[in-house]
């Protein structure tokens, strides 16, 4: 299979794509069946089609063809074959291919499992979905095309970039990929309804789980990539606030709010207009990522490539897409008339001050991200907007939301009563009190910042658990009824139970790492021993490790807890030589309690080597946390009423999707 | 019309951050226009790293062109730029000074240096980014070429490749030479 197929079925893919952004939306403005059944033929063919030539990429990848220009740029005939498969997508070129490949499956996911859609939104949002498409076609094909060749080809290619060749950094990117592009189906869904005129509780029910699915994955990437940067970078921290990381940062937050303001569109019919806005901006702020990583507008550690050109073609992309969504709604929008009115202290109301929190801290990520440009761009000169400010505006933005999230779900709709939830979650605050007393009796002393968090999760926590007890009607009926019901609880309600949950531990995690963190850096003999965080750390001396495309100076470390060893650590330094760079692997010893974290450094002439030494208490709560969450949105994704969307007789696309809750 | 501005207000936001961007665009973001260009050098007085006798004061850069390279042991992108450093100094085709910015620990400079080979003629310490507010670094490296008269010409975002050096440092080099 050589890479010209590839190239011949991405250009049959863009022509495709456009019959699939015209015919199916004809259809669905004239009412015409068979014209709007062109975008499920339309949508799998696309699909195949990009599956085609991201196959053959990925296959000039796997045989090492130094003739194909992209190859050669970013891959080499010693690399392990995980990281040749992953080198395709590990580059500007094959990236937005993977982006392409994606957004068809997604497209061809639409059309296979969306046979319960009224027929002409579904039209609708198959032919937008295509024009994503077309946009993103055209922009490889013109800008970025990944299959040209190379004459002569070279005898070998340049390699990857070591610090992409990692486990974590191999699927960093799919995943994130994935969440980006998920999120056009909710853009996809808005723009039809915008174009049908008409948002009703089943089409949230319908947008809500591509969105659900999109976040998880969005959750995921975002967490493989901080988790790769914790222990491949060797600073010991795990979120930087640097540009790229909050380009993902800024669709979850939108992302996360609008699978909240969907609930209420589906149970209650309100909140209309603010949830298609959602969904519009969040895929706008989708494409803004990629806008950010690919153009080189910012000046960032993992910037790819840096070419005005594809800069300028990502920002009409961008201006075309979030633009068109948001002219449609200033036209349509007013007449998303809101339904169900609500009293502030509802359930209604919890979820619209999650909603407010989710989006004042997306504009403020955005900000902090955008300032230092806007600021030399009106001639104010250089700052550097770093973790200080968003520590400082971001994490009190989120504690009244931390705080409400235990109690939102205690409400009922339409009007809740505050006294009463409180008085179910008096539990919580116990534990949250618990948490503070502890806290500050093992340590000796309060850490206001420490206390606050851990109190905050062990509250959320709590709350979140006594809600689903108060579901069950724990202890107020007998055990085996309250089992009984257990089992009737449905999947979407454990979603939320366990997504957060996953939240509160990761609060933890975060305090933990964040405020009790130790750290040294030290120069260590071979045979020497420090003491550090309660251990001891002894270096044992290093060795030279041959790994398949590197050569590692390993060191040896044992770790004594008293006179008890309790760890062997390894930490590498590793030396690339195809791409003469070096990266160093840190080595971890991971307890419920806390990381103990080694990176080792440079020799000194007389063989003594410079030794980081981190404890970052309780990280392993963050990643667990992350999982439970992730767990969490992926029960809500099976839960049937989603997946069954509605009746199969709206199949005969007459009947128009009514309210049914 | 009050009932339609909710509605309006993000494609009015929307238009004013596309204008931004565009501006934003116009610009190679390794030739922003630094308001300290043609300006001197503000006046630095900056202590020696470990190891060495001499630090860098500004009077000390004036009387040759010289580059002024900001770096660090903590930037993955400086050691990637690192060699090519190296290789101008064995050329000796231009004094390389260095501004040796935000480590935590006074050691870690030097020891990298140590490790990677030292490619500058003077270093200045400045662990708590003083002299790096003063010249408007954005970020490490950066290198800022200064002509005899110990004006700052041109400042260079990001590391120095070969290419970048002979199609742009160099021809400005030469041309400071020449006067």
């Amino acid at each position: 299979m050589t890479v010209e197929l590839g190239h011949f079925a991405l250009v049959l893919a863009l022509l495709v794509a456009i019959v699939q952004g015209t015919v199916p939306l004809r259809g669905a403005a004239r009412g015409s069946e068979p014209l709007m059944a062109v975008g499920r033929t339309a949508a799998l063919a696309q699909f195949l089609l990009v599956l085609l030539a991201f196959l053959s990429l990925m296959n000039a990848y796997v045989q090492s063809d130094f003739s194909v220009l992209n190859v050669a740029q970013n891959s080499h005939s010693a690399k392990p074959l995980l990281y040749k498969i992953a080198g395709t997508w590990g580059n500007h070129e094959g990236s937005m291919l993977l982006w392409v490949l994606i957004l068809a499956l997604f497209g061809a996911a639409l059309a296979l499992f969306g046979s319960g859609l009224p027929q002409a939104l579904k039209a609708r949002a198959l032919g937008v979905q295509a024009w994503v498409g077309v946009g993103f076609y055209l922009f490889i094909l013109l800008t970025s095309n990944p299959f040209a060749r190379l004459d002569p080809p070279p005898l070998d290619g340049q390699g990857l970039n070591p610090l992409l060749q990692d486990p974590g950094l191999a699927f960093h990117p799919p995943f994130l990929y994935l969440g980006y592009v998920g999120f056009s189906m909710a853009y996809a869904f808005a723009v039809a309804a915008l174009i049908g005129g008409r948002v009703d509780p089943g089409w949230a029910r319908w947008v809500r789980p591509w969105t659900l699915a999109a976040w998880i994955f969005l959750t995921i990437g975002i967490v493989l990539g901080s988790w790769w940067a914790y222990y491949e970078l060797g600073w010991g921290g795990w979120w930087y606030w640097d540009p790229v990381e909050n380009a993902s940062l800024i669709p979850w937050l939108a992302g996360t709010a609008l699978l909240h303001s969907a609930i209420v569109v589906e149970k209650r019919d309100a909140l209309k207009g603010w949830t298609v806005f959602l969904a519009l901006v969040t895929f706008g702020f989708s494409l803004l990522g990629t806008f950010l990583v690919r153009s080189g507008v910012l000046t960032s550690v993992h910037a790819f490539a840096q070419d005005p050109a594809r800069g300028v073609f990502i920002l009409l992309l961008l201006l075309l897409f979030a633009g068109g969504g948001f002219a449609l709604f200033a036209w349509r929008g007013p007449r998303l008339a809101g339904g169900g009115l609500f009293r502030p202290i509802s359930r209604e109301g919890s979820l619209l001050f999650n909603n407010l929190v989710l989006s004042v801290a997306a504009a403020t990520v955005l900000l902090g991200t955008l300032y230092p440009l806007l600021l030399e761009s009106m001639g104010g000169g250089k700052v550097s907007v770093g973790p200080p400010f968003f520590n400082r505006i971001f994490v009190p933005l989120m504690l009244p939301l931390i705080a409400a999230m235990a109690i939102g779900p205690m409400l009922a709709w339409k009007r809740g009563d505050l006294g009463q939830a409180m008085k179910r979650l008096m539990v919580a605050a116990g534990a949250a009190l618990a948490a503070t007393a502890a806290v500050s009796a093992i340590l000796g002393s309060i850490e206001p910042a420490g206390v606050l968090g851990l109190a905050l999760a062990a509250w959320l926590l709590t709350g979140t658990l006594a809600e689903l007890a108060q579901r069950i009607r724990l202890f107020a009926v007998p055990l085996a009824e309250s089992l009984r019901r257990l089992k009737g609880v449905p999947l979407g309600a454990w979603g939320m139970t366990l997504a957060h949950a996953g939240f509160a531990l990761m609060i933890a995690g975060m305090t933990g790492s964040q405020v009790w963190r130790q750290e040294a850096t030290l120069v260590m003999h071979p045979g020497t021993a420090v003491a550090f965080a309660g251990f001891e750390v002894g270096f044992d001396g290093v060795a030279s490790v041959p790994g398949p495309n590197y050569i590692a100076e390993r060191g040896r470390f044992t770790i004594r807890d008293g006179k008890r060893v309790v760890a062997q650590l390894e930490p590498e330094k590793r030396r690339y030589p195809v791409e003469g760079r070096e990266t160093t692997e840190a080595a971890i010893r991971t307890t419920a309690w806390g990381d103990l974290y080694l990176a080792v450094g440079d020799a000194r002439d007389d063989g003594a080597r410079v030794v980081r030494l981190y404890f970052n208490p309780l990280m392993l709560w963050l990643w667990f946390g992350a999982a439970v969450m992730v767990a969490g949105g992926g029960l809500s994704v099976l839960d049937r009423r989603l997946r069954l969307g509605a009746p199969k007789r709206v199949r005969t696309g007459a009947v128009p999707a009514a309210a049914r809750s | 019309m009050l009932r339609r501005l909710p509605y309006l207000l993000p494609l009015i936001v929307l238009a004013g951050l596309a204008g931004y961007f565009w501006s934003g665009l116009g610009r190679d973001p390794n030739t922003l226009p630094s308001v300290l260009i043609d300006q001197p050098l503000p006046e630095l007085a900056l202590p020696p790293i470990a190891g060495r006798e001499r630090g860098l004061v500004t009077a000390d850069l004036k009387g040759q062109v010289s580059l002024l390279n900001i770096f660090g042991s903590w930037c993955v992108a400086c050691q990637a730029e690192h060699p090519f450093l190296m290789q101008l100094k064995a050329e000796g085709r231009v004094p390389i000074h260095g501004i040796n910015w935000r480590e935590r620990d006074a050691d870690a400079g030097p020891a990298w240096l140590k490790r990677l080979g030292d490619p500058y003629t003077l270093i200045g310490a400045d662990p708590d980014s003083r002299a790096a507010i003063a010249l408007g670094v954005t970020g490490a490296p950066e290198t800022f070429i200064i002509d005899a008269a110990g004006v700052i010409r041109y400042k260079h975002i990001g590391p120095i490749t070969k290419d970048i050096w002979e199609k742009k440092l160099w021809p400005i080099v030469e041309r400071l030479r020449r006067g």
